[in-house]
């Protein structure tokens, strides 16, 4: 792909985010849709590609009134639409549509609309993993974790610290779920979870929902928004058996998706000026940082903790708060993508000055997928 | 599903000779006669180099605690809270357990400790193999 011949021109979230007790899923999805839609001065009519995850993509195109050139139904889990992004870029660039619509929508606290318990069943998962006990994604995600701080040193402070320094972001953001400031000891306080995990250390679980709308570089420039140009992306997948992974200290989806998105935009570590990884939950930045070549292995616990991801450090690191503060209704990539694009117009509450590219990481099931978009202002 | 609302293994032909194993009391893996690769989950086939040569051979049953957690959140069928762990076995593979005659403690529960097989029985149908402290 060529870079910035694609570029987001909608990009919205859902009315109202957290507790959304009045709408089924999919009414949260058209929502998004339609704010994304004003946000460019589109109509659905203009749309002819459409991709979602979590939901049935046909029965997303006939709710909306869409007739589609280009359906995408991927559904890898929260970084699928970072996957979207990518398909779509390649579909605009290609000729399969012109103009795609990416929307999110999730009943991630309510349940209201939306499919069972388990959106990406695993068989595997079933005979090999389930009849150990393992339930919902704090069970499973969370596993890895004591072979890394055993073989790193990483340190239950240091995890602690990336919940302490996202709060702190979320305080700019009106929207966020939760803005009050918390200390180490808030959240190694906070209800145990699942040893070394508290409360604090796990994401949110909200309602909620955004879209995107994609379109090529040429007709960007014709749009009331400022175009965030796509610069490069990567994807791929490891295995859907947290038990599988092949280093438990270390990523391959992140390493793969995160270097092809690198290759792809041709850009070093240090061109990098605003970052988000999406934290389901306290370990996550940490892998990511590492497995995006940001710092060397081992090395990303004390990166954060010493304040290099905060206000005025030297790397802006998920600046909404991320899943841990801001919100998460499962499937969270939809909102990195959303604070991407908000600081690319200069326009996030928590702007960061200047800032020309961002990267935004994305991770699916836990450890099974990746997905990483380099996105511009900068045609 | 068990009365208790515990997830019992559902065996596919591919994966049927695991589960007899456990019955007998025997870990079974599988190995590669081509490359030599020995791999977990079943499959008939080598995950590493895809030859179809493959024979099912009976493990040592000896490992160490890769890696673990204890869940405090409920679970049909347990009684928090309960240590679920990665072993890595002395073959190569790592299986998901649960770490069984111990205290599930961070104190009792030691990254690399030695652990051995033995086998929870579900159903007249399905054991379980599980890892306790190595004697």
């Amino acid at each position: 792909m060529q870079r910035n011949s694609v570029a987001i021109v909608g990009a919205a979230e859902s009315t109202h985010m957290g507790k959304l007790p009045e709408m089924a899923q999919i009414q949260i999805h058209a929502d998004s849709a339609l704010n994304a839609l004003a946000d460019c001065g589109l109509t659905i009519k203009d749309i002819d590609g459409v991709a979602t995850a979590g939901h049935n993509a046909v029965e997303l195109a006939h709710y909306m009134g869409i007739t589609p050139t280009w359906v995408d139904g991927t559904s890898v889990g929260g970084c699928s639409f970072m996957l979207h992004v990518r398909h779509a870029a390649a579909a605009i660039e290609a000729g399969l549509c012109t103009t795609a619509l990416i929307p999110h929508g999730e009943s991630g606290r309510h349940w209201i609309g939306r499919h069972g318990p388990s959106i990406f069943p695993s068989l595997f998962q079933m005979q090999f993993e389930q009849p150990y006990g393992v339930t919902r994604p704090p069970t499973m995600f969370t596993i890895p974790v004591m072979r890394y701080m055993t073989d790193y040193g990483l340190t239950e402070e240091q995890l602690a610290m990336v919940a302490v320094t996202q709060r702190e972001w979320a305080g700019f953001h009106p929207r966020a779920s939760f803005r009050d400031p918390i200390t180490v000891d808030d959240v190694l306080d906070s209800k145990m979870i699942c040893y070394p995990f508290r409360l604090l250390m796990c994401c949110l679980v909200t309602d909620g929902g955004g879209a995107l709308i994609l379109t090529s570089a040429d007709r960007a420039k014709d749009f009331p928004t400022k175009p965030v140009y796509i610069r490069g992306t990567g994807e791929s997948a490891e295995t859907p058996l947290i038990s599988q992974m092949s280093d438990f200290t270390s990523s391959r989806a992140f390493r793969v998706a995160g270097s092809t998105a690198f290759e792809a935009a041709g850009i070093s570590h240090g061109d990098v000026d605003h970052l988000m990884i999406y934290d389901a939950f306290a370990h996550l930045p940490i892998y990511g940082l590492e497995d995006l070549g940001f710092v060397g292995r081992g090395e990303a616990g004390a990166f954060i903790a010493e304040g290099n991801t905060r206000l005025g450090g030297q790397l802006p690191m998920n600046t909404n708060g991320g899943g841990l503060s801001y919100m998460h209704s499962g499937m969270y990539g939809m909102y990195a993508l959303q604070e991407g694009v908000r600081q690319m117009r200069g326009t996030s509450p928590a702007q960061v000055e200047g800032a020309e590219i961002s990267v935004v990481h994305g991770v699916g099931g836990m450890f099974a997928a990746s997905g990483t978009i380099v996105m511009t202002n900068v045609a | 599903m068990s009365s208790d609302g515990r997830v019992i293994p559902v065996p596919t032909p591919e994966t049927q000779h695991y589960w007899d194993g456990a019955k007998a009391g025997e870990l079974r893996l599988q190995r590669c006669t081509d490359c030599g690769h020995i791999y977990f989950p079943p499959r008939p086939f080598c995950p590493t180099c895809g030859s179809r040569a493959v024979e099912v051979f009976t493990a040592s049953g000896r490992g160490r605690l890769f890696s673990y957690v204890i869940n405090h959140l409920p679970s049909p069928g347990f009684t928090p809270p309960f240590a679920i762990a990665v072993v890595e076995l002395e073959e190569g593979p790592r299986l998901m357990s649960n770490i069984v005659g111990c205290p599930q403690t961070p104190e009792a529960l030691q990254i690399d400790m030695p652990l051995e097989v033995t086998f929870e029985r579900l159903t007249d149908e399905i054991t379980l193999p599980q890892f306790k402290p190595a004697t």
